[in-house]
């Protein structure tokens, strides 16, 4: 039980590559902490700088009040739970889970109950004398929590667990890590790709690109106020809709092309954008369809082209297209697929008024069609609006 | 290929026919299974033929022998059968009872200490040093080099005329200076065959172990680390039980190699001194080509290969994977 804090932790490798540069990242006693980020973002080597299987170039790693920059792994106490769950093969599942507690020479009597204690909790009691070869990804998944929780580390190390697991069980598992988790009560970090595996496990997110972390918060924060551009278009799915736009004089709307959107009251420090570029980001439920709304108040709707209508049950999605100009590469944006657009868009790229898609995530009632001209009510309190240079997020509430 | 893609149309004209399309298809299919079959056969009728006149008639032709008197030295005397004396002779001859002594003494003792040299070798070419590829390609230089090659360097090596061997030992102790090696001192000669038939057979057996290290997963080895696990301990519970397989395919080339031993003992020492260097396949040499006596040569070489099996047959039921 223990916290664990990194402090400007920087890794370079002897080639010069710089995979995470000067991270900052507290995480409680019993906190679920989860790295996210497209794939080199150094979520990683940063986990892997804290289990001990990689140097740390820069700053400092506390295991509770302990530096453990310089230990080695078996003196850090923590537990990891690998991608391709590295179970030892030749060995049956009950001594998978008791290796770590036979090397440190626990009795076996005692080592054979927490066995069976963990095998219990992960649903494994009757495969315990199986070869891993002979299980299946989800209880191999399950082994190797095991051999992580039965050992009662000080903190949990999570590199993408579910990875390679198919889409429903990676659901499955995912509830299931979170309650063992939550059981455990042990400080975890846990590293992945997917969006939805950060939203929906972390107690906190920690958004990284390019080795540098964007903001680290609970998810709803995340998601309502992202830092940045790199964050407003990683998290959510489909991704946030963002165009260039020019504040008015006024500070008080934004044009998109010829049409125009008021701002709310309130927003502050908007002075220096006045009569400039801005990069405004639309989410897809803050788009809805105005024919089942009553005519929208002027400066609360958007007019597009819509190309095609994706039912899906509980909503449709309304992908069209706009007259502005529309972020680079954010075209493809939505979930992991969205990873280079995202990257790109962490530099603040803006491209030429070429594409101008975006979707917006209406009523299933809605009868609005492919090939039709729709009109949009846009819930303007919940824009954000990017410096585009910096992609910084201004002229918040 | 063909097979499956023609199959559809098959069905889709039999469809309409019922059961007796059923039957059509069947036969249809059976015959083109024939024909492949056939085509199968053609294929590897000429290897097969080959091996046959090559391995398959000398080895049938020595297990006739085997059972026959067939003596070139003694032309006078016809060809007839003599039943399973050859045999008999063998089983009681202390010349052979003495090299089977020795060629097992000298497999056994190869076949570990080889394994375990190529063991310690692949580990450093394991891991990862500035010029790790141009070590790997050079260890295998001596195992490209014909053994008769090999074992006339060794041989001059440990000349005590030309050679450096004593020279170097001279300078550690002045009674070493001027030591007689192959063929004159027993244990000196086996020395110097072990040492030349090791330089020539470690590097395979290390190229083998290598490739095993090689698939073993790093993470393995990480999750080990993380679970607490020192580098012996590390060595010991996961490379020895991951690398069985890798060692157990080195370990039954090695003593089959060993088994066989013939050129460098040929070379290097000629059987002597006296006999005390004569292997099983020395043996079998002298009896074959200086005193050409075919029936007792065939003798021991049916009983060679038979040993031979057997050994290969023992390891393949130790090495059956576990995994």
């Amino acid at each position: 039980m223990a916290t664990v804090s990194l402090e400007g932790v920087s890794k370079t490798y002897p080639n010069g590559v710089r995979a995470v540069s000067g991270l900052d990242l507290e995480i409680a006693d019993g906190e679920f902490m989860v790295l996210v980020g497209p794939s080199g973002c150094g979520k990683t080597t940063a986990l892997r700088m804290v289990a001990g299987l990689e140097e740390i170039s820069e700053g400092t790693i506390r295991v509770g009040d302990r530096v453990v920059n310089e230990l080695s792994p078996r003196e850090r106490d923590v537990a990891m739970v690998f991608q391709n769950y590295a179970l030892y093969p030749h060995m049956t599942v009950a001594e998978n889970i008791g290796f770590a507690l036979r090397l440190a020479k626990m009795p076996k009597g005692e080592v054979r109950s927490k066995v069976e204690e963990a095998a219990a909790i992960l649903g494994l009691t009757e495969h315990l004398d199986r070869k891993p070869s002979q299980l299946s990804g989800g209880q191999r998944q399950r082994v190797a929590m095991g051999r992580a929780i039965v050992r009662e580390p000080a903190v949990f190390l999570m590199d993408e667990p579910l990875s390679n697991l198919d889409a429903k069980l990676r659901v499955q598992m995912r509830t299931e890590i979170a309650r063992i988790q939550r059981r455990v009560n042990v400080a975890t970090i846990y590293v992945t790709h997917d969006q939805t595996e950060a939203m929906t496990m972390g107690d906190r997110v920690a958004v990284l690109s390019a080795g540098t972390l964007q903001q680290c918060d609970v998810p709803q924060s995340l998601y309502d106020r992202p830092a940045n551009l790199f964050v407003a278009a990683f998290i959510g799915s489909p991704a946030m809709n963002l165009y260039e736009g020019i504040l008015s004089d006024g500070a008080d709307s934004v044009r998109l092309g010829e049409q125009c959107l008021s701002l709310p009251p309130g927003l502050t420090s908007l002075e220096a954008w006045r009569g400039s570029p801005v990069v405004v980001g639309v989410r897809p439920e803050n788009l809805h369809d105005a024919a089942g709304q009553g005519e929208p108040a002027p400066g609360r709707a958007l007019e597009g082209d819509v190309e095609l209508v994706e039912a899906l049950g509980s909503e449709r999605l309304v992908h069209f297209r706009l007259e502005a100009s529309r972020l680079h590469g954010v075209g493809v944006a939505g979930g992991a697929g969205s990873e280079r657009d995202a990257a790109d868009l962490g530099r603040g790229e803006l491209g030429a008024a070429a594409a101008s898609v975006g979707v917006a995530r209406v009523e299933p009632t809605s009868s609005i069609r492919g090939g039709e001209r729709a009109r949009f009510a846009v819930d303007v309190e919940r824009l954000h609006l990017f410096d585009p240079s910096s992609g910084q997020a201004i002229g918040r509430h | 290929m063909s097979g499956q893609a023609i199959a559809p149309a098959a069905a889709s004209e039999a469809a309409p026919t019922g059961g007796g399309g059923g039957t059509a298809r069947r036969a249809r299919r059976s015959s083109r299974r024939a024909a492949d079959r056939r085509l199968g056969y053609a294929l590897v009728a000429p290897a097969v033929i080959l091996l046959l006149a090559i391995t398959g008639f000398p080895l049938v032709y020595n297990l006739w022998n085997s059972f026959h008197y067939v003596n070139l030295s003694y032309a006078n005397v016809p060809q007839h059968f003599v039943g399973l004396s050859n045999y008999t002779r063998m089983f009681t001859s202390s010349s052979w009872l003495a090299s089977l002594e020795r060629t097992l003494a000298f497999t056994a003792v190869s076949a570990v200490f080889d394994t375990a040299v190529a063991l310690g070798l692949a580990l450093m070419l394991h891991r990862r040093f500035p010029g790790r590829g141009l070590l790997r390609a050079a260890i295998l230089i001596p195992w490209a080099v014909p053994t008769v090659v090999s074992a006339m360097l060794w041989q001059t090596m440990f000349d005590p005329r030309a050679g450096f061997v004593d020279y170097f030992l001279g300078i550690v102790h002045p009674s070493w200076g001027s030591l007689t090696w192959a063929g004159a001192s027993v244990l000196r000669s086996w020395v110097v065959v072990f040492i030349a038939d090791a330089w020539k057979n470690v590097p395979f057996v290390a190229i083998i172990l290598l490739a095993g290290l090689q698939v073993i997963p790093t993470e393995v080895y990480e999750a080990a680390k993380i679970d607490g696990a020192t580098a012996w301990q590390s060595f010991r519970r996961m490379t020895l039980p991951l690398l069985k397989p890798a060692i157990m395919v080195a370990l039954v080339f090695r003593t089959l190699q060993a088994f066989f031993v013939f050129d460098v003992i040929y070379i290097m020492t000629g059987g002597g001194p006296g006999t005390s260097t004569e292997t099983l396949s020395f043996l079998n040499y002298q009896t074959f080509i200086t005193n050409t006596d075919f029936g007792y040569g065939g003798a021991m070489s049916i009983v060679l290969i038979v040993m031979a099996l057997v050994i290969a047959g023992v390891y393949v039921r130790v090495l059956r994977p576990e995994l």
